[in-house]
Formats: structure tokens, C-alpha cells, sequence
């Protein structure tokens, strides 16, 4: 297993099968069980270093850590001294001056989690839970974990990403993911929110929704992320929903078992319609309840061992 | 009886492992007074098929079928920080759960103890049972902690250099177990 989960790329196919098989195995020893608690990270800590703004993300690894029975410390931008402009370097060393094992950081920076695990700064792990608009792995896992419980195993399956992949960090790992577990992906978006060298991906690329959906596995709508855009990307959010929207219509085009997910927060009638969010065949809900497995299956296999031993197993 | 294996001696051969299997469910029975409230809990690997034929010993005595699961210990271990970190394996609780149940773990060899140590741990998080039950198909001695075995398959008294390796038909392809001793100059070191 790798020291540091920066990119969904650098899980190896046996990786993230071990990632994927563990959170199987976490949700199997917490769902319904009088004592939901774990006690294999006690007297590890845990630190949630968010720069920006999540509900989701930082809950579910709370959650995750806590039920592994790991202290857990919550840092956000607001109401520290991350407001008064204290560097990522100082709150390095600051963490380190703690004790951190493990540290799980949220940056508006791309890079900022790799900047934190290659510099020397800390000794813990470092997991990225949503750098700018370059990845946010643990999603990547929780919703190939999800799709997995339904489509079984993920090799040859059409997954078909919707909306704003210029933005989304949620796209770039799960492409990579899935290119690992060997599934077929799609992009679909309008060309101005296809990043620049979408080419060299391992997915194909569309502009026509309709024509993707027919055959799909699983689609995955994206946020459109008003907060990072600084340009007119499409004419209106009324043309945008039309095109690249999904409906009941366009729901009814897809094979009947095919899921519907969206990593949130959603914008309801922008991207996905209530409808849609609300169907038999939405797995939006399950995805949030899965990610605190994914995440404790990602914090066990990271800070449970001892990585200096790992060239003697 | 004995023949050598590449180095491994044979202590039970596959018809000496269905013989004590028999014995133990016997045993088991008799000490419950009946298969009621009997709930298998077999440790993975090896424990899981051993508790799934000991069950099904058990029925065939007493004519209820028993309850049989599997609990996977790793997240209980005292040893998780000396080594990498391991895949889990199965943990399958029969749909009953164990509370106020007489509750049989099974293994294949009892060691140190630690194993079972955690297992009683993990008990506690999943329920309170009326009691809890050893049973293993090899003793091998050396314990590290103040835990003994109600019913054992055979006493094998070895040094700390030797190995139990136990072989199933539902792991192994077939059913054995042998005792290794690696040359003098290996310093393997045993769970």
C-alpha cells in the first residue's frame, strides 16, 4: 500500500482492489451492529487540515477516523490561525509539533497535499481530500466502491461522467480510477468545460449527452462549480440543463438497471433534475454512507501498519 | 503413520482430523447438554471451514441445524503496528447475533494466545454471550497469555523453531497437518 493517497492514479489495480475489498469489509463489521467502533487506530491521531469549505468530506472522515478510534482534530480555514495568514508550512510544523499520523487536507491549491507530504515538513500521511481542481481520490473510491456493490466487478463497464470537468477533481480521479479498474469512461461536456489535453486521458470524450446514455452502466453528473468559474462558459444555465442536464426524458434513454450518482453538493434543476435526484436508481444517498467506509478502509490501511516494515512482508 | 513431506513431518493425517473433528462435536454437545443456544464462530483462515464441518457434525447428532459464522480478528490484533497492514478477512455473524447465546470459537492452532485474545474483544462489540467456548484442532503450547482451550483435536508439544501448518480440503485441497522444522541456521519468526 502507498504511504501518501495523493492521486487516484497511484493506486495500482491491486491497490485499489485492496481499498475497495477492506471498505466491503468495514461496512459488513459496522452496519448494524450494537458497537459501531473499532479500536484499531487508538492513540493515533488524525488531523483534518480543510482550507476550504466541505460538509461531506470532512464529517465522513471524522466519522471514519472516529469509529476506528483514532483522536481526531479538525482544523478549518475559518476560525484559525489559517485566517490570519499563517503559511501551510508553519500549520505543518505546528501538526507535527502534535503528533499527527495522519493528516487529511482540503486545499483551493492543486498541489497543496503533494506540497505537504514530499516537503520534509511532517512525518504523518497525507491524504488529499480535494485539491483545487486536480483530484479528490477518496471520492474516486467511494464511488467506485458503490458502483461495484451494484454492477459487480467494474472491468468493461461504460461509465459516463456528465458536466464540468474542467473543474472537477471528482472527474480526474475517477477517470483515473476507473481506467485502473478497467472500465470504459465517457466524458460528456460542452467544449469550453473540457480541460485542455482531455486527449491524452485514458476515456473517451462526447458533446451529445443523449448519445452516451444509451448503453451506460452508471452515469455521473457533476456539480457546476459557479465558485471556480471566471468566464462564460456556456450561454445560460437554462441552455446549460437542456443540453447537458439530466432528466426524466433523457433518465428513460438509459438501460433500465443503470445507476445514477452525483458526488455533491447538488444543484437541483441545474445539472440533475428532483426527479432523477429522487429515483429508485439514484445511489446519491448511499454514496455518503459508503464514503465513511471507503475512508476508513483508506485511514486503516494507511496508519494501521507499520510502513517501515513494509519491504519485509 | 508418520512420512515425511519435503522436510515436514505428518502429525494427523486427513482421516485423524475427521476422527478428532467428530470427537470435539461430540464433546461440545455433551458439555452444552444439546446443540441449543450454540452458536460456531470459526477464525479465518482456517477456523471458518472447521467451524462449518463441526456444525454440521453437531446436526447430524442432535438433528437442529446450529447457527455458523465466521470472525475475522485483525482489527483486534496487539501486533497490527509491528507489521504492514493486512487485508481483513470475513467477519459473517449468523442473523441470530450472539447475545445470550453459548458462543464456540474455532481455530486451527492455538499459539501464543493472541488470537484469541482479540477474538474476545471483538465479541464485545458485537454482543454479550452467556458464554464463550474454545475449540482447536492442534495445541502446540508456548502461551503468551492465560488462555487454554475446552476442546483440543491433538496436543502437539513443539519447539518455538517449529511450524504447525494445518491443510484443508476447502483451502489446501486436502486435509493434514505437519510439523516443520526449518533448517537450524532460519530464524523465521511465527505469528
Amino acid at each position: 500500500m502507498i504511504r501518501h493517497l495523493l492521486s487516484a492514479g497511484d493506486l495500482s489495480l491491486d491497490d485499489a482492489t485492496l481499498v475497495l475489498d477492506t471498505a466491503d469489509e468495514m461496512a459488513r463489521l459496522t452496519e448494524g451492529r450494537a458497537v459501531k467502533k473499532l479500536p484499531t487506530l487508538r492513540g493515533r491521531t488524525v488531523v483534518n487540515l480543510f482550507f476550504e469549505d466541505s460538509t461531506r468530506t470532512r464529517t465522513s472522515f471524522e466519522l471514519a477516523a472516529k469509529r476506528l478510534s483514532a483522536d481526531v482534530i479538525n482544523f478549518s480555514a475559518k476560525g484559525s490561525s489559517l485566517s490570519k495568514g499563517e503559511s501551510l508550512k508553519d500549520t505543518a510544523l505546528t501538526l507535527e509539533a502534535m503528533g499527527a499520523d495522519g493528516v487529511v487536507v482540503r486545499h483551493s491549491a492543486s498541489g497543496a497535499p503533494y506540497r505537504l507530504a514530499t516537503s520534509g515538513w511532517i512525518n504523518a500521511c497525507v491524504v488529499n481530500a480535494g485539491d483545487g481542481t486536480h483530484e479528490h481520490p477518496t471520492q474516486a473510491l467511494l464511488d467506485a466502491f458503490t458502483m461495484r456493490r451494484h454492477l459487480g466487478e467494474l472491468a468493461g463497464k461504460q461509465i459516463v461522467i456528465v458536466g464540468d470537468v474542467l473543474h472537477s477533481r471528482v472527474a480526474r480521479s475517477n477517470v483515473l480510477l476507473l481506467a485502473t479498474l478497467g472500465a470504459k469512461v465517457t466524458l460528456v461536456a460542452p467544449p469550453t468545460l473540457l480541460p485542455n489535453g482531455v486527449e491524452h486521458w485514458p476515456c473517451a470524450t462526447s458533446y451529445d449527452l443523449d448519445d452516451a446514455l444509451t448503453g451506460a452502466d452508471a452515469v455521473m453528473m457533476l456539480r457546476v462549480q459557479k465558485e471556480r468559474m471566471n468566464a462564460a462558459f456556456f450561454p445560460s444555465a437554462r441552455e446549460y440543463s437542456r443540453r447537458y442536464g439530466l432528466d426524466a426524458r433523457r433518465q428513460a434513454l438509459m438501460p433500465p438497471e443503470a445507476l445514477v450518482l452525483h458526488p455533491g453538493p447538488m444543484n437541483r434543476g441545474m445539472e440533475i433534475t428532483a426527479d432523477v435526484a429522487d429515483s429508485a436508481r439514484s445511489v446519491i444517498v448511499e454514496q455518503v454512507t459508503n464514503g465513511v467506509y471507503v475512508r476508513m478502509a483508506v485511514l486503516y490501511l494507511m496508519l494501521a501498519g507499520n510502513a517501515t516494515t513494509e519491504e519485509a512482508a | 503413520m508418520s512420512r515425511d513431506l519435503s522436510g515436514a513431518r505428518e502429525v494427523l493425517d486427513g482421516d485423524d482430523v475427521a476422527r478428532a473433528l467428530t470427537r470435539i462435536a461430540h464433546e461440545v454437545v455433551e458439555r452444552n447438554k444439546g446443540a441449543a443456544d450454540l452458536v460456531l464462530l470459526g477464525i479465518p483462515k482456517r477456523g471458518v471451514p472447521l467451524a462449518y464441518r463441526l456444525a454440521e457434525r453437531i446436526s447430524a447428532v442432535e438433528g437442529t441445524e446450529v447457527p455458523v459464522g465466521a470472525l475475522d480478528v485483525t482489527m483486534y490484533r496487539d501486533d497490527l503496528r509491528l507489521r504492514p497492514a493486512r487485508a481483513l478477512e470475513h467477519t459473517d455473524i449468523p442473523p441470530g447475533g450472539i447475545d445470550d447465546r453459548i458462543v464456540v470459537l474455532v481455530d486451527d492452532v492455538l499459539f501464543s494466545g493472541r488470537t484469541i485474545r482479540a477474538a474476545l474483544t471483538a465479541l464485545e462489540d458485537i454482543g454479550r454471550p452467556r458464554a464463550v467456548r474454545l475449540v482447536v484442532l492442534v495445541d502446540r503450547g508456548h502461551r503468551q497469555l492465560p488462555i487454554r482451550a475446552d476442546h483440543v483435536g491433538k496436543n502437539i508439544p513443539t519447539s518455538l523453531v517449529e511450524s504447525v501448518k494445518v491443510r484443508l480440503a476447502e483451502t489446501d485441497g486436502h486435509d493434514g497437518v505437519l510439523l516443520d522444522k526449518p533448517a537450524p541456521q532460519t530464524t523465521e519468526v511465527l505469528p
